[in-house]
């Protein structure tokens, strides 16, 4: 570790993207992701994972059917695949599309003879995630082992012998920092491993951390990014509790619910998914000949109250716009689109907005919004990793996809309907806002 | 010897705060933690007489009043977030940035504290589960003829006995979003998990952070509860507590023969860190130096830990490192080149063995001579607050030359062959004190983190 002293700042190393893993409701990786945002697609539908007849919101944006994680481990490490919640599941295939995409070779893929890209100690590894939910089904056919005469839980039952009902690894399953622990494991990433739980911020807060140890010469490489699933009874209750969810009438379209900054939207759809990125060192990417897709030019992070109107509650975020300018030494003038967190919740919508007004003022109509919760769902902890990655596709393809919106938008934002089109893009800004006032922004470039 | 740092490179601690099982106030703690005291007692907080660990180290006579006047704004936190809340008024307090215990006092203090570059960075825990009324609804919707959960009738129930606040407080983020609503916060706010390394880590990230420019002062720490069904199912599932319910005082056994287990406990760790030209411009007087972290993986098994400790060797050497410190030479006084080391020491039969073979291939010679005491005798584990609970020990150690034993400690394990303090705490002021001490946590799944802070010379 080469930290620096002194008085002079050091010269920065200089952090791109080299991979991407996205997985959303179009399956795992680029193409399927890439090619349904061009066309416009939108991946709601009544939700398969359990039946959702008791919820107020009874559609999801989930991960299409027939996909297994055991694709996407060595064989050696199929059997791990018994410990691993739906979120471990979509971060470790994500980590393996990303390691093809960036043309990388890790210790678990290495046949006879190979080595792998980078030493094990020059690897990290930030995963931002969820609080993950335990699957009912499990704990109940336990429950139902310990229950006294009235039929209630009993702990005295419990502890003596219900208890042994559970598998003995049930713990492990559940473990917010088990997406990345399973990553560090199959690809032999030694280096330092974080994983950063602050709800819808999570993703864009691992990777400004993953670009500041990249940065600081503690890894040459990272995967960072995020993912969540919230498809599950807990996940839609506890959306139900914080009032994010809309109510949706079984008859309308599916695609109509989601409605980013209109004032009027009754509210998110939840998605699952996320996106883990590469991250590599500038000079040791150029040295493999690698193809980055962008540059981490700037990061920032913010604070906002959890109470007040949507000034207040718009704070963190405008601290943390402003901060990534200011750390990427661009003008608000400077950017040419946007992929702000946009759930079509009012309350987070109108704080997004309102710190979007205060940084870009009289220019933020001119400058374009991509919103990814009509087509993908609010992917929660894994929105900053699929968010990050289409950003990172817009760069490469200098291409603004299709944009979907069933209601109207403030005449200051560019959110409504609009078809794919050519762009110059030179540089994105990708921020969000977190249930929970966590704010963060990442302002991605073209590499040179 | 490291070159000496600019003051905007350099980052001291300006106030610590504790909630834990042996009190909630640094002072009174210390005190308990030096005399030997044992925090651990069979449960109270549910019933948990079957179960084959009844016991652990709860807080006691805990009442956040105690330390926040303005306490409306978080009558349906969950406790951890309570205990963060309680350790960060401390903190706050002895860092001379406004006493929020007096009313009218909410966003008292440093008059020109920029909030925008005053930051967070916890490894808090996730909330506690309404435990009875999840227990109701997963055994009123399972239907045992088809071995299925009824989704439907789950969500009627949870809907019907849930308090909807108190679920949205369950989220990790929530102890963040209650401090900058006390502290009145508005720059980068983090929260990790990972597992028992978290704090550690949180300091170390935030200390980064600092070094970077990101922030001027961070509210850094952890705070954490498993002492529910729930969290006490868990880690009995997995063998890895001890179960000497016939004798709890006892059963948190650090390095000892006899040790079968970690023993459970709960608490918050917070402390205030800031650059030092931060601390001078607003006349703070710094406690400690943060002179090095580091951050690994053992990259190995979602059970075991590297058998020889390679993860924790790592972290340790990128601190030393850091710190510019050999860790093979004693220092200019012929001490150890660290005094102290506050082991993640956990109790389990695995853990203590391999981090002494990690302490041994860092310090090699110079490992039997420097105090490696485990406060996890006293305190039991804190879980995602051990680290920055056990960090503020080390920063105890510093200011006043003693060090805490490993308590328990009576059958010597031959695979555990250093010096852990055994039963009685350490007077060192007669050979200097401590200047330097390292504090570890490692977390199950494979993180390591190391912090290292030293005394403060304002002359370096």
């Amino acid at each position: 570790m080469t930290h620096q002293t002194g008085t002079i700042a050091p010269m920065r190393r200089r952090v791109v993207i080299s991979g991407l893993g996205p997985v959303s409701c179009f399956g795992v990786g680029i193409d399927p992701l890439w090619t349904a945002l061009l066309e416009g697609r939108s991946g709601m539908a009544p939700v398969r994972a359990f039946d959702a007849g008791g919820m107020l919101c009874r559609l999801g944006a989930e991960i299409p059917a027939g996909f297994s994680v055991r694709d996407f481990v060595p064989k050696t490490y199929r059997k791990a695949t018994k410990v691993m919640a739906r979120d471990i599941e979509i971060a470790v295939a994500a980590a393996r599309a990303a390691t093809l995409d960036a043309n990388i070779l890790t210790r678990g893929f290495c046949e006879d003879g190979q080595t792998p890209t980078y030493e094990g100690a020059r690897i990290g590894c930030s995963i931002g995630a969820g609080l993950i939910a335990a699957e009912i089904p499990e704990l109940s056919a336990a429950f139902v082992t310990a229950t006294n005469d009235a039929g209630a839980f009993d702990y005295d039952k419990w502890g003596a012998e219900g208890i042994n009902n559970l598998t003995p690894l049930w713990l492990l399953k559940y473990l917010p920092n088990m997406l990345a622990c399973h990553v560090t494991i199959v690809h032999g990433a030694e280096g330092p491993s974080n994983t950063i739980t602050c709800a819808e911020a999570s993703g864009l807060l691992s990777v400004g951390e993953s670009r500041a140890v990249i940065e600081r010469s503690d890894a040459e490489l990272c995967f960072s990014g995020s993912a969540e699933s919230k498809i599950s009874p807990l996940g839609y209750n506890r959306l139900e509790c914080a009032k994010r969810l809309a109510r949706t009438d079984p008859d309308a379209d599916p695609t109509s619910f989601v409605r980013p900054f209109d004032p009027d939207a009754p509210g998110s759809i939840p998605g699952e998914g996320g996106g883990i990125l590469l991250l590599e060192e500038r000079e040791a990417a150029r040295s493999r000949n690698a193809r980055p897709y962008a540059e981490i030019l700037g990061f920032g992070a913010g604070q906002s109250s959890i109470r007040g109107d949507a000034r207040a509650r718009s704070e963190g975020l405008t601290n943390a716009i402003e901060r990534a300018l200011e750390d990427a030494e661009v003008a608000p003038g400077e950017v040419d689109a946007i992929v702000p967190g946009a759930q079509g919740a009012t309350e987070v919508d109108d704080a997004e907005a309102a710190a979007l007004r205060e940084v870009f003022a009289d220019r933020l109509p001119n400058i374009p919004l991509i919103t990814l919760t009509p087509n993908l769902g609010s992917t929660y902890a894994g929105a900053g990793g699929l968010a990050l990655s289409v950003a990172a596709l817009c760069l490469r393809h200098q291409t603004l996809p299709a944009r979907l919106h069933a209601g109207r938008c403030p005449d200051d934002l560019d959110a409504g309907p609009a078809p794919t089109r050519d762009a110059r893009l030179r540089r994105i800004l990708v921020c969000t806002t977190a249930l929970g006032g966590q704010n963060a922004a990442v302002l991605l470039t073209t590499p040179e | 010897m490291v070159a000496p740092g600019a003051d905007n490179r350099r980052v001291v601690i300006t106030g610590t705060g504790w909630v834990t099982p042996l009190g909630n106030d640094v002072e009174s703690v210390w005190s308990k933690l030096l005399s030997g005291a044992s925090a651990i007692a069979p449960l109270t907080r549910f019933p948990a007489q079957s179960f084959a660990t009844n016991f652990g180290a709860e807080v006691r006579s805990f009442d956040l009043a105690h330390f926040l006047a303005d306490t409306d704004l978080h009558t349906k936190s969950h406790l951890h977030v309570k205990f963060a809340l309680a350790a960060a008024a401390q903190a706050w307090k002895q860092a001379g940035l406004g006493d929020v215990s007096r009313p009218g006092q909410t966003h008292a203090g440093f008059p020109d504290l920029n909030r925008k570059r005053v930051g967070i960075y916890l490894g808090s825990g996730e909330g506690t589960l309404d435990f009875e009324n999840y227990a109701r609804a997963c055994i009123d919707s399972w239907r045992a003829e088809s071995r299925t959960s009824d989704s439907v009738a789950w969500a009627h129930s949870t809907r019907e006995h849930f308090d909807p606040e108190y679920e949205v407080e369950q989220e990790p983020n929530l102890a963040i979003a209650h401090l900058a609503e006390a502290f009145g916060v508005r720059g980068p706010a983090f929260n990790c998990m990972t597992a028992c390394a978290a704090s550690t880590q949180a300091v170390g990230e935030a200390y980064c952070m600092l070094r970077r420019g990101d922030a001027d002062l961070m509210i850094v720490g952890g705070s954490h509860t498993m002492l529910h069904p729930l969290g006490m199912t868990g880690f009995i599932r997995l063998t890895a507590m001890s179960t000497r319910r016939d004798d709890p005082a006892t059963a948190s056994r650090p390095f000892d023969s006899t040790r079968d287990g970690f023993v459970m406990g709960e608490g918050a760790g917070i402390l205030i860190l800031e650059r030092l030209d931060h601390a001078r411009a607003r006349g703070a007087t710094p406690l400690c130096e943060v002179v090095g972290y580091g951050s690994s993986a053992d990259a190995y098994r979602i059970t075991d830990i590297q058998p020889d400790g390679l993860g924790a060797v790592e972290s340790m050497r990128e601190a030393l490192m850091h710190a510019g410190i050999d860790p093979h030479k004693p220092d200019a006084l012929g001490r150890p080149p660290v005094q102290y080391i506050s082991a993640h020491g956990t109790g389990t039969k695995e853990n203590d063995s391999i981090e002494t073979r990690a302490v041994r291939g860092v310090f090699a010679d110079q490992a039997p001579r420097i105090p490696f005491s485990s406060v996890k005798s006293m305190l039991g584990h804190l879980i995602q607050a051990a680290g920055a609970v056990e960090l503020i020990t080390c920063v105890q150690a510093i200011r006043t030359g003693f060090v805490p034993p490993t308590i328990n400690l009576n059958h010597p394990d031959p695979v555990c062959d250093l010096d852990y303090v055994p039963n009685t705490a350490r007077d060192l002021r007669d050979s200097g004190g401590v200047e330097i001490a390292m504090s570890n946590g490692f977390g199950f799944g494979g993180q390591n983190d190391t912090v290292l802070i030293r005394r403060f010379d304002p002359s370096r």
